[in-house]
């Protein structure tokens, strides 16, 4: 237990007697709807997202016989993640790694220069969110009409109005749990199986609760989520400094804020203090208290203002994207320039191109062909009654491609190497054939037996060589063999 | 320690009253739909508590309302996939081996069925993997003493050798030294002479007369040129795999008071079709014939 003084607890007391309780009520937020180039930006944006998002597991790819024709598919039951002309296998997970990686460095360049845009245009929590306001717009009308509404009494006109945009709400949630589903599975097939009632209980389950929380987060959460629940805004304040572009309220041009008329003999700056910037602000803050927390850098109260400068005959662009050197020099009366190249964002943009280098060359490099040797672990060696020692392998060979293919396997390193399958009944021979079905892993158990020269530590190192047949193409494996010392 | 609650300037909001090195706290409520979260969890937590095994007792525990037990749920699961796997082994116990061996599915199934059967019962003695240990054969070396075909795998782990079944192998080596059969000096003669079947040098006189002596006490098991004979069970000499070791002092104690290994029989513990699985796997490892 803290201990506070009587004072201070008289005055926690009154505080809570007042209505301050420990725990904040929601403030709901009734963004007004506005018209500009911000706003058109931002639908131009939510338009190509949400087209990829749903359509884009439509799109047909033909890939050839007995393999999915659809363009982008991460089918967690055959272990694969085909990606148009690119077809990824568990082991190449660290092309994940290294996608994320270039994320991230991404989202912190992009957040340096121009700030949180992607909080603001391109996150799906405001994507959404975005859409199912338009829908509120559409069936309860703007702001005022919907506060209106919400202070008065139950009627006919509210409750129909609710339903209906609830109603659609769930629909759009339900469509974008069904597309969510159809990056798993093929989009055509599981659309008939779902309505059929054939689809596998993961496909129902998983339809519902995206559907669930499409609605929650973006039907009712909205905001909450930015303010509450995302650890972005967080850290974010690492990314920015003084040279981001960020959304900002000049206030060396509006203040002193003054309502009504001007007169000549009173300083007014060119805020009218209308509070238009914040009736449109989605997280239902004021942009003239600077940059803070829940600021997602949309600017759709830039929109907002430029209507009243508009009206007023002031220049538009009062609130404006700058940075904050910017505007201190501003207020001085001075002009600066744009440090959009400055240490940080240099670091920024060399990691990213390291890594974007990086995983296209080892992307442009990928293998067809894959070859793991995985030594027995007991017995480590045999020896056989002529004296020979021989060890036994599992040998792995991934075919990535389209055809079975015939690979040849010889060892190097052990002089009069023989192997042998005893499960396939190969061998003993110096070089082995084994088939490969297209687009699998072959597991072979693989022994191989001869004469060790010296041994240093009971050891000594072998290749194995996997040859395809067709292409000629090769891959060596280094693995050990062992004897006696 | 809280020292004075105060009105923060910038935000206008409440400080906690809590300060370190001079960072002041601010008293940002939580959103009161957290703390509604917080009541849900309770909530479920209560319906969990009921539906569910939860409290103690000294005799017992409350079974839960839905009456679920993870020991059951596990039993559940042995059975069905006991089974899901009666239908294939049915078809093992019922088939030849060259049967299983057409088979692809079959033959994944004796694989993994011989390979834990061998984990469980053989490994203790034979080795993982076969790889043998002094005394107990080393079934991937292919120096088979009863020998290596699927048959006689299959006859070997069924019945035992000198396991007291009556099916069992349990041809018997005489004891030379013990049994007076071979003078101490004629025994160690004989020893000399089996070291060369195994690449040891001539080692003095006692060669030529360790060769007339083993033709005529040895050679009607072991045969002429020490090759082995499977059909009594004697160990082939001329091999560079020797079941007790191939020194020396262990030829001459194997001649004069020979060790003859048991191996239990196995079809009073384990099903026709589990012992095929595990001839497979035995034949499998590298040593099959």
């Amino acid at each position: 237990m803290s201990r506070i003084s009587k004072a201070d607890r008289q005055i926690q007391l009154q505080r809570e007697e007042a209505g301050d309780h420990l725990y904040a009520n929601r403030v709901r937020v009734y963004p007004k709807s506005v018209h500009g180039p911000v706003r058109t930006a931002k639908w131009a944006i939510l338009i190509v997202c949400l087209g990829i998002y749903y359509l884009l597991p439509w799109l047909r790819w033909h890939r050839g016989v007995n393999r999915p024709d659809q363009a982008v598919l991460l089918s967690i039951f055959h272990e694969r993640f085909y990606f148009f002309n690119l077809e990824f296998w568990p082991q190449d997970i660290y092309y994940l790694t290294g996608l994320l990686i270039m994320a991230a460095i991404a989202l912190f360049l992009v957040t340096s220069v121009i700030g949180r845009v992607w909080c603001g245009y391109t996150c799906p929590q405001t994507v959404w969110t975005d859409l199912f306001m338009w829908v509120e717009y559409l069936i309860e009308g703007d702001r005022n009409e919907r506060m209106k509404r919400d202070a008065s009494h139950t009627s006919f006109d509210t409750v129909w109005r609710k339903a209906a945009k609830h109603a659609t709400w769930l629909g759009i949630a339900f469509w974008t749990g069904g597309a969510w589903i159809m990056y798993y599975v093929d989009a055509p097939t599981v659309t008939v199986e779902f309505w059929t009632g054939t689809a596998s209980s993961e496909v129902y389950f998983f339809t519902f609760l995206f559907t669930a929380t499409t609605y929650l987060l973006a039907g009712w959460a909205r905001e909450q989520v930015c303010t509450y629940m995302c650890p972005w805004p967080r850290f974010q304040a690492a990314m920015l400094d003084e040279q981001s572009i960020t959304v900002t309220y000049q206030g060396w041009r509006g203040e002193p804020r003054i309502r009504g008329k001007r007169h000549d003999d009173i300083a007014a700056g060119d805020c009218i203090d209308c509070g238009a910037c914040v009736t449109a602000c989605p997280t239902g803050i004021d942009i003239r208290d600077g940059i803070q927390l829940e600021c997602i850098n949309c600017g759709l109260c830039i929109d907002a203002c430029n209507h009243v400068m508009e009206r007023t005959g002031q220049p538009k662009w009062l609130i404006t994207w700058d940075t904050l050197a910017d505007q201190a020099a501003k207020a001085e009366g001075k002009q600066t320039t744009l440090h959009l190249l400055r240490p940080r964002t240099l670091i920024y943009m060399s990691a990213l191109v390291l890594a974007v280098v990086l995983m296209t060359v080892a992307l442009l490099n990928r293998a067809t062909l894959g070859l793991s040797v995985l030594h027995d672990r007991a017995p480590l060696f045999v020896r056989q009654p002529d004296g020979n020692i021989r060890n036994g392998y599992t040998v792995k060979i991934a075919n990535k491609g389209a055809s079975p293919v015939l690979y040849e396997v010889r060892t190097d390193g052990l002089d009069g190497a023989l192997l042998a399958d005893p499960d396939e009944g190969l061998g003993p021979a110096s070089r082995l054939g084994v088939m490969v079905g297209a687009d699998t892993v072959g597991t072979f158990r693989i022994t191989v037996a001869g004469q060790p020269g010296h041994l240093a530590d009971g050891s000594q190192g072998i290749d194995f060589i996997l040859r395809n047949t067709d292409t000629d193409e090769r891959t060596v494996y280094h693995s050990l063999f062992m004897g006696p010392q | 320690m809280p020292t004075k609650i105060e009105k923060d300037t910038i935000t206008g909001t409440d400080t906690t009253g809590h300060e370190w090195d001079g960072v002041k706290e601010l008293n940002t409520p939580l959103p009161k739909w957290w703390l509604y979260v917080l009541y849900a969890t309770i909530a479920w937590a209560a319906v969990w508590f009921v539906l569910y095994p939860s409290w103690p007792g000294f005799t017992g525990y409350f079974h839960g309302v839905l009456g679920y037990s993870q020991r059951d749920s596990v039993d559940a699961e042995v059975r069905a996939v006991a089974a899901q796997r009666a239908g294939v082994m049915d078809k093992i116990g019922a088939m030849s081996f060259q049967q299983i061996r057409n088979d692809p599915q079959l033959m994944a199934a004796t694989g993994t069925a011989g390979r834990i059967a061998f984990a469980n019962n053989c490994q203790p003695c034979h080795g993982a993997g076969g790889g043998g240990q002094p005394a107990y054969p080393a079934l991937a070396a292919g120096a088979w003493i009863w020998g290596g075909s699927l048959d006689a795998i299959q006859q070997t782990i069924t019945y035992g050798i000198r396991s007291g079944d009556p099916k069992a192998r349990d041809q018997q080596m005489p004891r030379f030294g013990v049994d007076g059969i071979l003078k101490p000096e004629e025994i160690q003669q004989v020893a000399d002479y089996v070291l060369t079947l195994y690449g040891h040098a001539e080692t003095g006189p006692n060669v030529a007369a360790g060769k007339k002596l083993y033709a005529d006490n040895c050679a009607i098991c072991h045969g002429d040129a020490g090759q082995g004979d499977r059909e009594k069970g004697a160990p082939r000499l001329a091999s560079r795999v020797h079941l007790y070791g191939d020194s020396r002092a262990v030829v001459v104690d194997q001649i004069a008071n020979p060790r003859m290994g048991v191996m239990p029989a196995w079809h009073t513990r384990l099903d026709p079709a589990t012992i095929k699985s595990l001839t497979l796997y035995v034949h499998s490892l590298g040593g099959g014939e």
